[in-house]
Order: C-alpha cells, then sequence, then structure tokens
C-alpha cells in the first residue's frame, strides 16, 4: 500500500499560494453549483415581478420574465459545470485515443491520425461547433436530446481535442524512446500493456492539465453557443442566462443583477481552473517553479538600489 | 552448437536521410562470435562503433538488415509465444540507469513483472518472496522492494536493472556499458557483482564497453569492434597485450595509465622552471 500512495505523491502537483487560490475558487464554484440549486427557489417560477432589483427577498433580483437570478444563477452554475466536465473529459478522451496512439505507435497509424488531428486543428472553432450544434439540433428522431446540454458537451468535446492531441503526442513519443520501455519490451510486456502501464501514468500531469484546459474550454464554449442561441434550451447554464439578459435587453433597462453574475461565475471559474493548471505545468516542467522566485528577486534588488540597468527582466 | 548464444553474418544497415537523398550506414558489418555459458565476451570499441546495435539486435529491439541470431543453434527470427521463450533465456542490462527504471514504478514492479510474465503460474506470495530474493543477490535486501527509483543511487539503480534481468531465469545477459553512466568509484562494485552472478548462476555474459582495461579484467575473450566491423579478437591477455589492428593499439595508447600519465607531467614540469602557468 504504501507503494502506491508514493505513486500518487509523485503526481501531485507541490503546494502554492496559486494552487491554493485555483482550488478554493475552482471548490466554491463547485460547492455552490451543487448545494445552491437544493435550497434555492424554483428557477422557472414567473410569478414573481420583473426586473426587481436585488432585495432580501430576490438575493440577486429579478428577471424582465420575473425569474430569481440567485435560483437561475445556482441551477445555472450546476449547467455549465456538467457541460464543461462531460466537454473536457470526452475531448481528454479522445485526445489519448488519437495522441498516445500516434505517438506510440508511429509510421502510417501516426499519419492518419495526425492528418485528422491536423484537419480539426485548421478548422477554425467556433464556426464549426455552430454549424454542428445548428445541423444537429434539426435532425430529426432526435427529440429532447436534440436540445440538451449533454448534446452540447458531446459537440465541444468531439470538436475541442485536436490541440490537445498534439501535445500528448509529442509527449508520448518521447517517452517511446526512454530506456525503460525498451526494458519493458526485453522483459516480454505487450504494446497495450507498455502504453497504459508504463507510458500512460507518466503522462498523467500532462492530461490533468490537458482536462482542466479542456473544461475551461467547454464552459466557455458552451457560453458562446448559447449566447448565439445554439445553446441548450431545455436546461439553464450561465450561457443561456446571458442569451436572456441579452434578448431581455438588460443593459439598455440597466438590470445589472440579470447579467453581471453569471459573467462573473464564469470569469471565476476560468480564472481559478487556470490557476490550477499552472500548479499542474509546474510538475510538467519543474523550471517553471523556479520562474517566480526569480522575479521576486529581481524585484527586491531593484528596491535596494541594485538592479540591473533599466530594469532589463530575463526572468 | 547447442547451450550457446550465437551470432552469425550480422548486418545491420540505418537509412539516413541527407537532404533529398538517402545514404546507407553500415552500422553493423558480418558480426560473428558465440557466447557461452559461465564465460565473457567483451565486445569493445568507441561510441557510434555498433556495439549498440548488436546489443539491441540480440535482444531483439532491432531486426537485422541480414544475417541470424541463433539459441542452442536454432534460427528465432520468430514472435509471439516463442519470443517470450527466448526472453527467458536472454535480457539485457541497459546503459544509462537513470532512464532504465521507470520513475512511476516501485522497485517491485520492475522485478516482479518479469516473474509473472515468464511464470505465470507463480502465486503472488511466491513472486514476491522471489523478487526479495532475486533482490538479496545483488546485495540490495527486501527493503528495496518498496523503493522508488528516484530514492536509489546510480549503482543502486544498476543492481536492480541486474536483478530485473536475472528475473526471468535468463543464461544469457547482455551488459550494454552497465557502468559508464556510473561513479568511478561504484563501478567495480557493479562489475564485481555481474561477474560473481556469471560465475555462481553459470551466466553467459556480452560485455558491452569502451574501457579496455575492464575488458581485460572481467572478460574470457575480448572483441574489437571498430566502424561495424569487428576488427580483432581474442583470449583477452592477448588482445590486450599484444595488439595487432591499428585500431586497437590506439584504443590502448588513449586508455589511461597511470605511470605513463606520470611520466608526462614530469616532463611538463622539466619544460617550464619555476613558473606557475597562467591559463
Amino acid at each position: 500500500m504504501a507503494d502506491r500512495l508514493a505513486g500518487i505523491r509523485y503526481l501531485l502537483p507541490r503546494w502554492s499560494g496559486k494552487l491554493g487560490t485555483g482550488l478554493i475558487m475552482v471548490g466554491l464554484i463547485i460547492a455552490f453549483g451543487l448545494v445552491a440549486p437544493l435550497f434555492a427557489a424554483d428557477p422557472r417560477d414567473s410569478s414573481n415581478k420583473g426586473l426587481l432589483p436585488p432585495s432580501g427577498s430576490h438575493l440577486l433580483g429579478t428577471t424582465k420574465l420575473g425569474y430569481d437570478v440567485f435560483s437561475q444563477l445556482a441551477t445555472g452554475t450546476r449547467g455549465s459545470l456538467y457541460v464543461g466536465l462531460l466537454g473536457g473529459i470526452s475531448a481528454m478522451l479522445l485526445a489519448i485515443l488519437f495522441g498516445i496512439l500516434a505517438g506510440y505507435f508511429g509510421g502510417w497509424l501516426d499519419e492518419i491520425l495526425m492528418l485528422i488531428t491536423n484537419i480539426m486543428l485548421v478548422i477554425p472553432g467556433l464556426p464549426l461547433v455552430m454549424v454542428i450544434a445548428a445541423y444537429v439540433q434539426n435532425t430529426e428522431g432526435l427529440g429532447e436530446f436534440a436540445r440538451s446540454s449533454t448534446l452540447v458537451a458531446l459537440i465541444l468535446g468531439v470538436t475541442g481535442w485536436a490541440g490537445s492531441a498534439v501535445v500528448l503526442r509529442a509527449q508520448a513519443r518521447s517517452l517511446r524512446t526512454r530506456e525503460y520501455v525498451a526494458a519493458a519490451r526485453v522483459a516480454g510486456e505487450h504494446g497495450l500493456r507498455i502504453i497504459f502501464v508504463e507510458i500512460l501514468p507518466n503522462l498523467v500531469p500532462l492530461i490533468a492539465a490537458q482536462l482542466i484546459f479542456g473544461v475551461m474550454a467547454a464552459v466557455l464554449g458552451e457560453a458562446g453557443l448559447s449566447y448565439l442561441g445554439l445553446g441548450p434550451t431545455n436546461s439553464i447554464t450561465l450561457g443561456t442566462m446571458l442569451n436572456d439578459a441579452q434578448t431581455g435587453q438588460a443593459v439598455g433597462s440597466r438590470a445589472w443583477w440579470w447579467f453581471v453574475p453569471p459573467g462573473a461565475v464564469i470569469a471565476l471559474l476560468g480564472t481559478g481552473l487556470a490557476l490550477v493548471n499552472f500548479a499542474i505545468d509546474e510538475i510538467v516542467n519543474p523550471k517553471l517553479r523556479l520562474a517566480p522566485q526569480a522575479a521576486r528577486r529581481q524585484r527586491r534588488a531593484t528596491k535596494a538600489g541594485r538592479g540591473v540597468a533599466g530594469g532589463g527582466a530575463f526572468a | 552448437m547447442s547451450n550457446s548464444l550465437e551470432v552469425r553474418h550480422l548486418c545491420k544497415d540505418f537509412r539516413l536521410r541527407r537532404g533529398v537523398h538517402f545514404d546507407t550506414l553500415h552500422a553493423v558489418a558480418d558480426a560473428n562470435f558465440v557466447l557461452e555459458p559461465g564465460h565473457t565476451v567483451a565486445l569493445v570499441g568507441e561510441s557510434g562503433s555498433g556495439k549498440s546495435t548488436i546489443a539491441r539486435i540480440i535482444a531483439k529491439l532491432e531486426t537485422p538488415t541480414s544475417g541470424e541470431v541463433l539459441l542452442d543453434g536454432a534460427a528465432t527470427n520468430f514472435s509471439g509465444a516463442k519470443l517470450a521463450g527466448y526472453r527467458r533465456q536472454v535480457q539485457m542490462v541497459f546503459q544509462d540507469p537513470f532512464a532504465s527504471l521507470n520513475p512511476f514504478h516501485s522497485i517491485a514492479h520492475h522485478i516482479e513483472r518479469p516473474l509473472r510474465i515468464h511464470h505465470p503460474e507463480l502465486s503472488t506470495a511466491e513472486v514476491r518472496r522471489r523478487a526479495a530474493e532475486l533482490l538479496e543477490k545483488v546485495q540490495l535486501g527486501a527493503a528495496y522492494l518498496e523503493r522508488r527509483p528516484h530514492e536509489l543511487s546510480g549503482g543502486q539503480r544498476q543492481r536492480v536493472a541486474i536483478a530485473r534481468a536475472l528475473a526471468p531465469g535468463a543464461r544469457f545477459i547482455i551488459a550494454d556499458e552497465p557502468v559508464s553512466m556510473l561513479d568511478v568509484s561504484i563501478r567495480v562494485g557493479v562489475l564485481n557483482l555481474l561477474a560473481e552472478l556469471q560465475r555462481s548462476e553459470g551466466l553467459g555474459v556480452l560485455y558491452i564497453t569502451h574501457d579496455l582495461a575492464t575488458a581485460r579484467h572481467f572478460s574470457d575473450e575480448i572483441l574489437v569492434m571498430h566502424r561495424g566491423v569487428i576488427v580483432e579478437r581474442g583470449p583477452a591477455d592477448d588482445v590486450i597485450l599484444n595488439p595487432q589492428h591499428e585500431y586497437t593499439k590506439a584504443l590502448r595508447e588513449a586508455a589511461a595509465d597511470p605511470d605513463r600519465l606520470g611520466r608526462l607531467r614530469d616532463e611538463v614540469r622539466a619544460e617550464q622552471p619555476g613558473g606557475t602557468h597562467e591559463d
């Protein structure tokens, strides 16, 4: 058991201010999305008066149609997190499939997989997502599923894996030539076991970073799609809230409580995930750990009048 | 020949891309030698001479362009279950102990996996017991099972690599420059361990090195390799004391000789009377 634990510790990021801040931000938002909908009022209850400013009975006021913004925010956060997680995970699985198989096996398989990856990379992201979303949602026979957040998440996953696949392929190619992989082959290990037991664990920090990046991209992508009216219509997300605010002319009627909260949650979630990602990057590239220290040392030196002339920063 | 590992007319070409056209590099050209249990053959040469290519071909990490590797007189150009049988007999110790152990896995993983692959009938407890036994054999002890590679020194890692090579029950070990990445002070310890295991287990060892002194001390036969060709071969002492080929002579000259170095230093001092040399 002890060696299992040590294996996990080898993969964990070192504690730092960045990691702590990021984890707290993401943790609070996730907790809000999980817990708040349980005791918030019905987000689709339109019996309230429209465009009420924040007050005791409506913490964040109401929308034009009389929906309670706090309840909408709680349900929308949960919906956006669901889309982000599902989209991020499906993008990561596709990136692992394409990137690691191409990198490990090389040859013609690499050529074919990378051709597909490169095509996905050069097609502009949002227009492709819009076209696919519009097309799939008008396909008959999908019923409820056609306008669900699950479908939007899957579309975002299918269009958002290419960048991660390129990163994973490069790393898998490098790991493939390590002597411990050759040693595993000499010991008699087979291809798939080498990929999953010898190579994949050493890719975990990189995959985690790509997953977080994927979650961020899916949350933002969903917000973009919904804002354009191509998002899930039978569920509430932060994006659909912004879309409602835009069509309801929230800015024109000065109802800041309608569009600022969903925007702020998206921005804070993105910031928190980015901070966690920085901490994970430091495992992948340990040199980054020293960068803040170098910058701090330089600042201190400048303050003490010993700085490099002209404040030339090289950190 | 039965009970031997034989390399016959082995050739390996690499295609190198130079701009638009390809050049062929003859990494190994017509190599022939026999490895027998209880004997050590040293393969000596500078880097790029093709020694490691031979090691990788014997370890079935590369396929030869032509020629063959014979185990107990039988051809070995097979795959699948038969290849597993070959690997049970022929194992390899890699050059860089810092790269040949997976940083993610414990030492136990490195030793138990080959045991499980080649002896699937063993129970978990038996595998563990044998892994501990193998670590004892390389003078490390069962306590190292739970350690991870980054906690070990280079010499300890190379001992683990040797235990891993012994795990399937190999009769032949290809040691590809096993001590070149280690501190000079611990090289002899690892080499003595290899020699001791070779005697006690009756192993056939192919010792690949660029160091003539250890080749002479630890092997019965020396093959000198230069640009893919084996240019000289013979009993260890003959090759070192009475080299025939120009390249062997040059290698011998290049080896550090304390007496000669001492004389050189005295000569240099005599030429620069009284002055400390500024540089």
